[in-house]
């Protein structure tokens, strides 16, 4: 009944190719006509705001709507649950359709569970201790401050060719030390990717701020967050579509503007 | 007034008793010889006088003066108090030289071009003026010896000990350093000295004391003491050592 | 026959000629076998191509050599600035825990807590707390700066091990010198600085050498709090190209300063105990 209710109401609102979508999810989900997606316990700012998911607020939670639209679903046949990061990636049966709380695609994982098509690339993003929270999103205004990054990672190539700083960066062998070198105001700023540099600002290094981030390079070598499945559900397939038409359709890139840099106040650096 | 005066002197090292109660009077310009077997507590007499062992017990006096007070700088008691050991002692990494200088220069805040003169005059009466420039690695035996007589004279001191100066040496060296003694005892020089030279004591000494196990056994002008020791162990002692 | 050969050498001197030269061969022989051994079955192995391409690739140590050999100039700066912080503080240490006077024993219980302390932690921890934990408390730049920290810990702590090396040196001039000095009317100050000390460094020299040899190595150890020196930037170029050349190259940069230094100290040190005897 509330399958055919679904697919009547996905009728009205979408193309035929949604409907298409509806059906490659029919008799797939845990729940016939529901679509169970995991997340954080809590979650967090800004991929779920107040740790409310089923607000649509925050850009994994507008993510999981938008895929399930995609797919046929209701707004109100998306059923929240909550998961740990580490027992969601340990191999098994899933009480969950989906679970998306920021899971890199990383080969290791992929052995054990499947991933779908990723939903958002890491971009490079700039964090600034507290003396340097005044620094303009430019690279002119980037130029002038003294940087650090880890030395094996991708942020070494990006600051040499892109930043050009003025003084020779130093670099550290992880991001502990990093956060301990702008702690001790050695340097003024550090190149992470942007979960990373909202994570380490809002948690870790108190005073600091990320204030730009570079669109996203996949010469950086980027984390890509991918949604996690039991390994091998046939689910898969309809998600990977759905997130291909939504990244087609520029609604993937909307969301990520809307959640990741409007309301994070992290604008692009110029 | 004796130049030097020891009372009672008593020295231990731990439980050892190496001086035990010892009294010795040297007139200014008097020689002593201090003779006894291996271990009868010479040398460490000899370093009590100098301050580098303080006493247990007893006194010591120089010119009357009390200098085994406790608590006493023995800087500048030393400074008046040369000795010269068994084992020359040199500063390695000094010229012979410098060795010389060393003392006055710091202790009298003296130049090298102020003393240099003086010095230089010291290094020929001891026949050394050619070997002022070497290092003691750089000298016989009997070189290094007399450069560490030169070094001790170096500071005008007024009185000289001597422990076994000569016990080192080859014997053609032996002379070169004891003729040394007998220059400084014409030039009227206050001295003691530790030997094994029968001879030389016999012949330089104005007295001479047979010391065993921390005490004066005997003492006397060389002549009664070579000749006519009263105690039996003096007697044991020189059948031994003039065999 | 005995006597003078036509070539005016003795006997014994023919004898041992003849000796060196048989040492001589049987040595270059045996070596020989050995490098070829290495030169032709090594490549055999059948991990070598990928061995060599990884860690043995001339392209890429081309490219990278120029920088590594840039980076090492921050190597020999920290080095010139710490190496005689070290001998003075060092030395200064050595002399704490050594003075005799009453007044100066809360001088000697810090040396013995200073040698104890530094020697008993790891270079790297004394590296990281000092070099983050001093300017956490908030120093304006540029005295934050972790190249005066970094170099304070190595200071810190290569003084602990040269002041013990001090002290034995110190330890090592007979008493008899001591003595010598003080019949002289020397003052127990001057005895130490004119005749002890002079003779104990000279004595120490040659393991000294060998706190230096370690010092530039462990100068590496700064990396860790900031300065590109050069075994950051080979683990920058080991990142970005995928291949550990750049630290084969880095070692042999190293090798080039120590492999001499050493030698020299082992020539001090033999040139010494030959002296000794
Ligand atoms: N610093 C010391 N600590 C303990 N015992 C010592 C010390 N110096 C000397 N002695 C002991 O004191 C005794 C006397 O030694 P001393 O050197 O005065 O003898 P000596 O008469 O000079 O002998 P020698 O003719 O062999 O030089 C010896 O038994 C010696 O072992
Ligand atoms: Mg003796």
């Amino acid at each position: 009944m509330s399958r055919m209710l679904s697919i009547a109401v996905a009728s009205i609102a979408l193309s035929s190719a949604a409907h298409a979508q509806g059906d490659c999810a029919a008799g797939k989900t845990l729940t016939d006509g529901k679509f169970t997606v995991a997340t954080g316990n809590p979650a967090y700012y800004p991929w779920v705001l107040d740790d409310a998911p089923e607000k649509g607020e925050g850009f994994e939670a507008a993510v999981a709507f938008a895929v399930a639209e995609e797919m046929g679903f209701d707004a109100s046949d998306v059923v929240w649950v909550r998961s740990s990061f580490d027992e969601a990636i340990q191999p098994g049966a899933k009480s969950f359709d989906v679970n998306i709380q920021q899971y890199s695609i990383t080969p290791e994982r992929d052995q054990v569970v499947d991933f779908s098509a990723p939903y958002y690339t890491a971009p490079m993003a700039v964090l600034v201790g507290a003396n340097a929270t005044g620094t303009e999103a430019t690279l002119e205004a980037l130029k002038g401050l003294q940087w650090g990054a880890v030395g094996s990672t991708t942020a070494v190539p990006k600051l040499a060719g892109v930043i050009q700083p003025d003084s020779d960066p130093l670099l550290y062998g992880d991001n502990a030390d990093v956060n301990a070198a702008i702690i001790a105001n050695q340097i003024d700023a550090a190149l992470f990717d942007l979960p990373t540099a909202l994570y380490l600002s809002a948690v870790v290094v108190e005073g600091s701020k990320v204030i730009g981030q570079f669109p996203a390079d996949p010469d950086d070598n980027p984390d890509q967050f991918g949604m996690l499945l039991e390994e091998g559900n046939p689910l898969k397939t309809c998600i990977d579509a759905a997130l291909a038409s939504l990244s087609e359709s520029g609604k993937l890139a909307a969301i990520e503007a809307k959640w990741l840099q409007d309301t994070t106040g992290v604008p692009l650096i110029r | 007034m004796p130049k030097l005066d020891l009372r009672g002197v008593v020295k231990q090292f731990g439980d050892h008793m190496v001086c035990n109660g010892i009294d010795l009077v040297v007139e200014e310009g008097q020689m002593v010889c201090l003779i006894g077997a291996s271990g009868a507590g010479k040398s460490t007499l000899l370093r009590c006088i100098n301050l580098l062992e303080p006493i247990e017990d007893g006194a010591i006096y120089l010119d009357g003066q009390d200098i085994s007070v406790p608590g006493l700088n023995p800087q500048s008691v030393r400074a008046r108090i040369g000795i010269v050991f068994q084992s020359f002692n040199l500063f390695p990494h000094m010229t012979a030289l410098e060795n010389v200088m060393l003392a006055p220069r710091r202790v009298r805040g003296q130049s090298r071009a102020q003393l240099l003169p003086e010095v230089k005059a010291l290094f020929e009466r001891f026949g050394l003026a050619d070997r002022m420039n070497k290092y003691p690695d750089q000298l016989s035996g009997g070189q290094q010896q007399r450069v560490a007589i030169v070094r001790a004279l170096a500071m005008k001191p007024e009185v000289m000990l001597f422990d076994e100066i000569t016990s080192a040496l080859d014997p053609q060296l032996v002379g070169e350093v004891l003729d040394v003694l007998l220059m400084l005892k014409g030039q009227g020089m206050t001295m003691v000295m530790a030997t094994h030279e029968m001879g030389f004591a016999r012949q330089a000494a104005d007295k001479v004391c047979f010391l065993k196990d921390g005490r004066i056994v005997e003492e006397g002008p060389p002549q009664s003491i070579f000749e006519t020791p009263t105690q039996d162990a003096t007697q044991r002692f020189l059948a031994r050592a003039l065999k | 026959m005995p006597g003078p050969s036509t070539a005016g050498m003795t006997r014994r001197e023919r004898y041992e000629a003849q000796q060196k030269r048989r040492s001589a061969l049987i040595a270059a022989t045996s070596t020989v076998t050995v490098v070829a051994a290495l030169y032709f079955l090594v490549p055999l192995a059948p991990g070598w191509a990928k061995v060599q391409q990884s860690f043995f690739n001339g392209e890429v140590l081309i490219k990278t050599f120029p920088k590594l050999l840039d980076a090492f100039r921050i190597n020999v700066m920290i080095f010139a600035w710490s190496a005689p912080a070290i001998a003075v503080l060092g030395l200064l240490i050595a002399l704490a825990r050594d003075a005799k006077s009453p007044a100066l024993f809360p001088l000697r219980i810090f040396g013995a807590a200073f040698t104890d302390v530094f020697r008993g932690v790891p270079v790297i921890l004394t590296v990281y707390l000092i070099g983050f934990g001093i300017p956490g408390l908030g120093l304006p730049r540029p005295w934050n700066s972790p190249y005066i920290w970094g170099s304070l810990a190595l200071i810190l702590t290569y003084s602990a091990y040269v002041a013990e090396i001090f002290r034995s040196g110190i330890d090592s001039v007979h008493h008899s010198q001591r003595a010598a000095a003080l019949s002289l009317g020397l003052s127990e100050r001057q005895v130490m600085r004119d005749v002890v000390l002079p003779q104990a460094i000279r004595n120490v020299v040659p393991s000294q050498m060998n706190m230096l040899i370690a010092l530039q190595k462990d100068v590496s150890l700064l990396s860790f709090i900031g300065p590109v020196e050069i075994f950051r930037q080979a683990g920058v170029f080991k990142s970005l190209l995928a291949n550990f050349t750049p630290y084969v190259g880095a070692a042999i940069i190293f090798l080039v300063v120590t492999i001499p230094a050493t030698r020299y100290a082992d020539h001090l040190m033999a040139r010494q105990m030959r002296e000794r005897r």
